[in-house]
Order: C-alpha cells, then sequence, then structure tokens
C-alpha cells in the first residue's frame, strides 16, 4: 500500500469524545467528533479538508499529529503508526510534523520575545548552540518575509497577518515535512489572506513540504488545494482532484455546499440558480442513521435511511460516499 | 423620482481612548434611496460599522465624539432630535441586526416575549395582538413550528435559528430600514446563504431599505444595489454594483479584488495581495489613507489627502490617479 509516495495515511480513523449528558445518566453520550475515515495524504500535495462547523475536520488534523489519541483506527506517518509510539519517540516525531492554528494571537506567548518563541523548538529539542540559534531564527524570520528587528520584539507589536507569519516561522524551524494548517486565514482580514496564502505556497515550492489545509473557506481552498476532502458529521463524503470537485462535484451535499458559496461577481450571482441544503448540520452526539445527510438531502431514498453508504471510487482518483451515485 | 430616506454628510467620529483620539470615521457622506440596498465593505477597523451605528447614537456616549453637518431620516433631524425621539425611531423605522444573534438576545427571557417586546415599547399593538404578528414573523422567516418555538429560549436555538428570530424582531415594527452589520459572519456557509436568500426574498416582498455592512464582497455582490468601499475610516469609492466589481477606479478596491479568488473562471490567477497592513487610527499618516499599500503612489499622495471626485452620477472615487490610465489627475 504504501509506495512511498504517501507521507500521511490514515486508516479506519476514530475519535469520540465523551460529554456529561444528564445529572445521574448511567453512561456518557460520546461526541463522534470523526467516525472512521479513511485516506492518505500525498508527498509534496496539499489536501483541503472542508465542511461546516463541527464536521470533524480540526479534531481530524489534531488527531493526525497525535496531539489527540485516535479512539481507534491508526495514522501511519511514512508507514510508522503513531498512536503506538512512546512519548518520547512522539517527541521526535513531531520535527517532522507541525501544526498551524486559527489564531495567531493565542499561538504565541505574550511574554516571550520573538526570538524566544521561535527558538524554543532548538532548545526543546536540544539542538545548537545559543549563536547558530539565534542565526537560524534571524534566517526564519527573513524567510517568512518580516524584517530583523524582529527578534527582539513582543507579539503584541505585530498585527494578526504579521503574527501569523511568526507562527509560520516557529513551525518551520525543524525542518518539517508535514504541516497541518487549521484554518490558518480565517482569523485574518480580507486583505492579509492573500499574503499568508501566497507565503504558505512560496515555502512548499521552495521546502518540498505538503499541506493538510483545513478551512471553512470553499474558494480559498479551491485555490490552494491539489486534492479536496468534504467532511460532513465525522464522515469524509467526497474527496477527489480539487477541480474535479468544484466543477463535477457529485455528492449532494458537496453539490449543496458549493452552491452556497457566494461568487464576487454580480452578473454571476443574478443569474446562478442555488441549491443550498436546507436546515443545519445535526448534532454529533446522536447522528442520522444510514447516511449522516439524509434529513437534509434533496434525493434521499429508503436505502440512505438505512445504510450507511461506503466510499467508493467512481474514476478519476475520485471518492463519493453515496448511495445514489 | 426616487425619495432619498436617509443623508449623511460628512460624518466625523472619533473614540477617546488613554492612547489618544481615534478617528475612526472621517468626513463621512453617504445617502440610501427608498427600498435601494446598499452595501458597505472594508477591513475591520475601517469604520464601516461605525458609520452606521453612529448614525442610531449606539455609540457610548462618554467615549465616542460624533460630529457631522447633516444626519437626516425622512424628515427628521436624527443630529438634532432628543432621545426620547431616537428611541422611538429605534426599533421601528430602523432596525439593526448584529453579527452574533446570541448577544443580541435576552437569555433568561423566551423568543416570544422578545418578539413582542417591541410592538409593545412603541405601543403598536396589544398583548394578544402581538403575540399573532409574532407568530406571522417566525412563520415569514421560515422557522418551524413557531407556536412552540414562542416558548423556547435562545439556547435551545441554533446560531442560524437564532439569527431568524433576530430578522424576525427587527422585522415586526416593519421598518423602513433595516441595518445588518455582518449577521452571517458567525454561521456556517450553507446557513448563510439560507439567510442571504431570506432577506432578499423578505426585501422583494416588503419593500424595506437595506444596508448591509461585511468583508466578504461575494455577499455583497448578490445583495445589494450599490456599494461604498471604506478604508480606514474613509470612503474611497462608491459605486452601483456592477461598476465597482468590473470597472473599479480605486486602487483599494482594485487591490482588494485581485487579491481574492475568483470562484469562476481564470482559476489560477495568482492572487495579488496588499502589502504591509492597514494604517494605525491613532496615528493617520498626511496626504492618502492608502498611500503606503498603493501600487499607484505619486508624490502628490504622500503630502495631500485625495478630494472624492465624482466619475459619473453614481459612481465616486477617491484618489489623485485615474487608474485607468495611470496618470495623475
Amino acid at each position: 500500500m504504501n509506495d512511498g509516495q504517501n507521507i500521511v495515511e490514515i486508516r479506519n480513523l476514530k475519535k469520540y469524545f465523551p460529554v456529561k449528558h444528564k445529572l445521574f445518566a448511567k453512561q456518557n453520550c460520546l461526541v463522534r467528533a470523526v467516525d472512521d475515515i479513511s485516506f492518505t495524504i500525498k508527498k509534496g500535495e496539499t489536501l483541503g479538508l472542508v465542511g461546516e462547523s463541527g464536521c470533524g475536520k480540526s479534531t481530524t488534523g489534531r488527531t493526525i499529529v497525535r496531539l489527540y489519541k485516535p479512539t481507534a483506527g491508526s495514522v501511519l506517518y511514512d508507514g510508522i503508526d503513531l498512536a503506538k509510539l512512546s512519548k518520547k519517540e512522539m517527541r521526535i516525531m513531531r520535527r517532522n510534523m507541525q501544526i498551524i492554528f486559527q489564531d495567531p494571537f493565542s499561538s504565541l506567548n505574550p511574554r516571550m520575545t520573538v526570538g524566544n518563541i521561535i527558538s524554543e523548538p532548538f532548545v526543546i529539542h536540544n539542538m545548537g548552540t545559543k549563536k547558530t540559534c539565534k542565526e537560524h531564527v534571524e534566517a526564519l524570520i527573513n524567510k517568512v518575509g518580516l524584517k530583523g528587528d524582529t527578534y527582539y520584539r513582543y507579539p503584541h507589536e505585530f498585527s494578526g497577518g504579521q503574527c501569523q507569519r511568526l507562527v509560520i516561522a516557529r513551525a518551520l524551524a525543524l525542518n518539517p515535512e508535514f504541516i497541518v494548517c487549521d484554518e490558518p486565514i480565517s482569523a485574518l482580514d480580507v486583505s492579509i489572506q492573500a499574503q499568508i496564502v501566497n507565503l504558505l505556497e512560496g515555502l512548499q515550492e521552495e521546502l518540498k513540504l505538503t499541506y493538510l489545509f483545513i478551512a471553512h473557506d470553499l474558494s480559498m481552498v479551491r485555490y490552494i488545494s491539489n486534492r479536496v476532502a468534504v467532511m460532513y458529521l465525522g464522515k469524509i463524503f467526497e474527496l477527489g482532484e480539487s477541480e474535479e470537485i468544484y466543477t463535477h462535484p457529485l455528492h449532494p451535499y458537496t453539490k449543496g455546499l458549493l452552491s452556497s458559496i457566494p461568487y464576487p461577481n454580480p452578473k454571476v450571482e443574478r443569474t446562478r440558480t442555488r441549491h443550498f441544503p436546507s436546515g443545519e448540520i445535526p448534532s454529533p452526539t446522536d447522528p442520522p442513521s444510514g447516511c449522516r445527510y439524509h434529513p437534509r438531502c434533496p434525493i434521499a431514498d429508503k436505502k440512505c435511511k438505512s445504510d450507511q453508504p461506503e466510499l467508493k471510487s467512481v474514476g478519476k482518483q475520485h471518492w463519493v460516499a453515496c448511495h445514489l451515485i | 423620482m426616487s425619495e432619498t430616506i436617509l443623508s449623511v454628510k460628512n460624518l466625523n467620529v472619533q473614540f477617546i481612548t488613554k492612547r489618544g483620539i481615534i478617528k475612526a470615521v472621517q468626513d463621512v457622506s453617504y445617502s440610501l434611496e427608498k427600498g435601494e440596498a446598499v452595501g458597505i465593505v472594508g477591513e475591520s477597523g475601517c469604520g464601516k460599522s461605525v458609520s452606521v451605528l453612529s448614525l442610531l447614537r449606539l455609540l457610548p456616549e462618554n467615549l465616542a465624539r460624533i460630529k457631522s453637518d447633516e444626519i437626516r431620516f425622512c424628515d427628521t433631524d436624527l443630529l438634532h432630535i432628543a432621545n426620547k425621539d431616537m428611541q422611538n425611531i429605534r426599533g421601528s423605522k430602523i432596525s439593526i441586526i448584529f453579527q452574533d444573534p446570541m448577544a443580541s438576545l435576552n437569555p433568561v427571557l423566551t423568543i416570544g416575549r422578545q418578539l413582542r417586546e417591541p410592538l409593545i415599547i412603541h405601543r403598536m399593538a396589544k398583548a394578544k395582538e402581538a403575540n399573532n404578528k409574532a407568530l406571522e414573523l417566525l412563520r415569514m422567516v421560515q422557522i418551524p413550528d413557531p407556536e412552540e418555538r414562542m416558548n423556547n429560549y435562545p439556547y435551545e436555538m441554533s446560531g442560524g435559528m437564532r439569527q431568524r428570530v433576530m430578522i424576525a424582531m427587527s422585522l415586526i415594527c416593519n421598518p423602513e430600514l433595516l441595518i445588518a452589520d455582518e449577521p452571517t459572519t458567525a454561521l456556517d456557509v450553507t446557513v448563510q446563504a439560507q439567510i442571504i436568500d431570506l432577506v432578499k426574498e423578505l426585501r422583494r416582498r416588503l419593500g424595506m431599505s437595506l444596508i448591509w455592512i461585511s468583508h466578504d464582497l461575494g455577499i455583497i455582490a448578490g445583495l445589494v444595489n450599490r456599494v461604498l468601499v471604506m478604508y480606514a475610516g474613509t470612503i474611497v469609492e462608491e459605486a452601483l454594483v456592477d461598476d465597482l466589481f468590473y470597472t473599479p477606479r480605486h486602487p483599494y478596491t482594485r487591490a482588494l479584488l485581485a487579491s481574492i479568488p475568483q470562484a469562476e473562471g481564470q482559476l489560477k490567477r495568482k492572487l495579488q495581495p496588499i502589502r504591509g497592513s492597514p494604517p494605525d487610527l491613532l496615528n493617520l499618516p498626511r496626504g492618502c489613507l492608502f498611500a503606503e499599500r498603493c501600487n499607484y503612489v505619486k508624490d502628490v499622495c504622500r503630502k495631500e489627502k485625495p478630494p472624492i471626485r465624482r466619475i459619473n452620477d453614481n459612481h465616486r472615487c477617491a484618489c489623485w490617479m485615474d487608474t485607468t490610465t495611470s496618470e495623475v489627475l
């Protein structure tokens, strides 16, 4: 299965969170945030992961880098099962994988200087001397497009976009191969988003990085991703080449999701007919039976209510989980 | 002949803070025709919300200093009326929906009670009648089982449902003007599409005027007739929606459109980010506020603030340059 092309392989991954539902209730409820998903991430690609809030996309990202321990299933990184590693082994493994979060301000310790923040990975991993460390950090600061005097300043002196650059610099410190970008641009202003996206693209080319790009901004995901996975209530509904998914979506949910994107083009907006899903995403503590989308699906039939559809290939590297395709 | 229902001339809003005076809105003038939908776009902190909230005296009085030559709504001079008269206008003639419906709804009162409240306060209906009207509006905003929902509390509803309740509440007194301050930013894209569709439909049926504040050019493109683009507290461009998207004049508008991916066609066009970040409102530069980030910048831009110029009847732009020819005007 692993031919060296895949950097990350996810097999039947599940992550459930217990929630106290009722006082005196015997059993805790489970939020099935990620419920039996499998996919692979190829070396050097950007895989976009999209879906509505609460669909499990962030949980997937965090479970892959083992910020959460999976409930079941496995995450193989270069063929090594991360769930089976000890803490110490995992720490070494983390040099290869990093994560960038949505809110840059809460990712940076306000009491540390930028220099200390970015050199922390070197300290943790016992790498280099103080002097080489400073050189490295300054090179990183330059790489993400910030000026040299940044080293002794504090995060509050920087704007949101600049802070996100610092977060990226820190993520790059240990020369990782794989970065999970968890909504890295959602908290930024429109004019700054493109700066960060272009920076991420440039770095990918230069350093041969692989990204898992999690976002709810569908047009930005289309722009940056080679392949896209669509998630709904802990399941993957559709997976394929980005252009294929956006131009020929097959799953009714993907169609609905794409139909909801507002286009910055008044003539297109006036003429297009939209078929967006009615209602809202149900609670993941009690997902609908059968296909999880059936209560909102315009074409659902009997089978959808009882049987859960499996992800099946429909050719051209395109997979869909729907009975009616 | 169309009728102007709102006209604002040279509005200035300043906030007095410990660190100094923040010039949130500077010399903003705009007007709104009856039945028209206007969008205000800009980044966070550009003054798009403040330029509208200040009209209704919704800003903290001890901090905000509002100066204007004129704020006129229909025949009322909003600048000089008594606070009591302002109360009569807020919620009945002009109503507003905010970004976060949870923060706008009272968590300890039922939906029904909160929906009836505007009618009771403005003495437009008695309890029973108000109840019927509330039910009618819940139906209008397509909330299932409205009778049941009247007795619910806000926490029992989802974000999208709450925003529908907010819309119902804002429409209950048949306002002439509805102001929507980023009402869909906190919602998922599918729910956003539902809410936008609902507002379009309600506007068709009720014919009210609309001011929609957003940072999302996509939403603006499909919803309004005319757009104001704001940057660092000033209006930099004003145009009919088609002109703004197809023949933008101001360098900021152009740059903004080039920095977002087009969902259709010309896909692999590289995004062109706007370099730098917006100026500090405490310490605004002399001259054009966009000069530092502008691709067309000339010496004059750094020295003097550009006046807002008329391009045609519906198109105004505040720039020293003609961006179509790259010449100084």
